[in-house]
């Protein structure tokens, strides 16, 4: 087995995670902005979603304990990845002009990563682990969202997530050795109208919140 | 158009690898636009040696663009701001009168810096030695048309070959990798049928060596494309990560 091990230590093996990884929380935000979609369609149907979501039962744990072990694959390979990458240049160029290679997505990914974790964890906490004994899941997003700081945390964050996948989503597919001229410019264009949506699908919900 | 302009230099000065190193300015008058880049640091060094100084040492060999020994950060960008160039390659016309150029090394951990510009880019040859070849009995020249090559392989194959090793993809790099470098070389050979027999060694090979030896990670950020002197594509990088999961998954290498 000591080739599993040098194969998921390699440079291109830990990306190999990285991007699959990856592409598993694209998949996840797609049926999450799905569901939360439902918010538009007022208390009652988000409800009923939430309801029917946690029939689900050990199936849903399941895919939650999939997400965690995910997540931590994803960033402790990214942050590993991360601090050799800044190891490889201990002196710096005094003039630092990106060429047009580079766009925002790519040179910020492991700060929008880190941004995006510190979100999660607030997230989980403020939602997944409130307490839902007395109040329903829609009136604690409905409150939350009354306060400007919140949803300013919320705005900010969806950008973060826009602008990692405008990057991740094509990345992932490089990553996995898929890259022909046929079909790259499509998977590029692709990922930038999944950021988009995923930015304004999220991003638009705690404003929509104050004004109902 | 000018036909000459004054331009100043601001050069990364280091007198041995152990040294600090600074930045040294040396303002220069009436350079012709008809010069390289190169020629234009000829007359500075020139001019330092008549005035007793040490010339600036710097690598070059053809000067045509084709032998990979020159290269410099010359304002930010690798090998100048031109696209598709290489520093030998460059020439003054792209630069307007007053301009001040800040001149450094490549800067990487596997590249340390022997004296001013000049780096030490053996690490690259390390990774050739790790899997960059195919092994042949010497002898006369076989048949040429005795293995059928595709032409659309052999066009792939010839723009990875076109790489010349300057490693300006490593110095552009924000993370410092030089997979650009590895990936033409594995794609290379590995698009060749007489590149077949060794792929997934050498794939598997040439990775492990260039892990080892300081380079960063490639994060698909594209800036090596983006500068490369022989534009090549980071489809081949791509296409060596096929050839490492391939050569991992599906061969009995290990
Ligand atoms: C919404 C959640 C997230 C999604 C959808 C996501 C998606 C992706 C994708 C698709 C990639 C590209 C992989 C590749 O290039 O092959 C990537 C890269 C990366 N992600 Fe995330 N990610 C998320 C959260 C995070 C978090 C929480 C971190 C925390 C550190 C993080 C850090 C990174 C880093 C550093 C990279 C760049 C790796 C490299 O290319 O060197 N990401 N992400
Ligand atoms: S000196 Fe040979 S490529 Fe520039």
């Amino acid at each position: 087995m000591l080739w599993l091990f040098r194969f998921f230590t390699a440079s291109i093996g830990r990306k190999f995670l990285m991007a699959l990884t990856g592409l598993g929380f694209i998949l996840f935000l797609g049926t999450h902005l799905a569901g939360n979609l439902l918010l538009y369609r007022g208390g009652n149907a988000f409800n009923a979603y939430a309801a029917r979501l946690h029939a689900f039962g050990g199936l849903l744990m399941v895919f939650e304990f999939g997400l965690l072990v995910f997540a931590l694959i994803h960033v402790l390979f990214g942050l590993w990845l991360f601090y050799e990458n800044y190891r490889a240049r201990p002196i710096g160029y005094r003039v630092r002009k990106s060429g047009p290679g580079q766009t925002w997505g790519s040179a910020t990914m492991p700060y929008t990563g880190l941004l995006i974790l510190a979100f999660v964890v607030y997230h989980l906490i403020r939602f997944h682990f409130a307490d839902k004994t007395s109040v329903t899941i829609y009136e604690i997003v409905k409150n939350a969202f009354q306060s400007p700081l919140e949803i300013a945390i919320y705005m900010v964050a969806m950008a973060a997530v826009a602008l990692h996948i405008s990057h991740g989503f094509w990345s992932a597919f490089q990553t996995l050795g898929a890259n022909h001229p046929k079909y790259m410019p499509l998977i590029r264009g692709l990922g930038l109208i999944f950021s988009v949506v995923v930015g304004i699908g999220f991003g638009f919900i705690p404003i929509y919140m104050t004004l109902v | 158009m000018k036909k000459s302009i004054h331009v100043t230099l601001k050069v990364w000065r280091q007198a041995s690898g152990g040294d600090k190193g600074r930045f040294e300015t040396y303002p220069l008058k009436d350079i012709s636009t008809d010069m390289s880049f190169l020629e234009m640091l000829d007359v500075l060094n020139e001019a330092l040696t008549h005035s007793g100084k040490e010339p600036i040492a710097f690598d070059h060999d053809c000067r045509e663009g084709i032998c990979g020994m020159c290269g410099a950060v010359v304002n930010g960008r690798p090998h100048g701001p031109e696209k598709g160039t290489t520093l030998c390659q460059l020439h003054m016309r792209h630069f307007s009168d007053g301009d001040v150029l800040v001149i450094e090394p490549w800067r990487s951990r596997a590249f340390p810096v022997i004296k001013d510009l000049v780096v030490d880019r053996g690490a690259l040859d390390q990774i050739i030695i790790a899997g960059g070849y195919i092994s042949v009995n010497t002898g006369s020249a076989p048949e040429a048309n005795s293995i059928p090559v595709p032409q659309g392989a052999a066009d792939k194959a010839m723009d990875a070959a076109a790489c010349i090793g300057c490693g300006a993809c490593v110095a552009a790099c924000p993370n410092g990798s030089a997979m650009l470098f590895a990936a033409a070389k594995v794609s290379h050979l590995a698009l060749l049928p007489q590149g077949r027999p060794e792929a997934a060694r050498r794939a598997i090979r040439m990775v492990e060596k260039m892990d080892g030896l300081g380079f960063g990670n490639c994060s698909n950020i594209t800036e090596c494309e983006a500068e490369c002197p022989k534009e090549i594509s980071i489809a081949h990088i791509a296409r060596l990560n096929r050839e490492f999961f391939r050569a991992q998954l599906a061969s009995d290498e290990k």
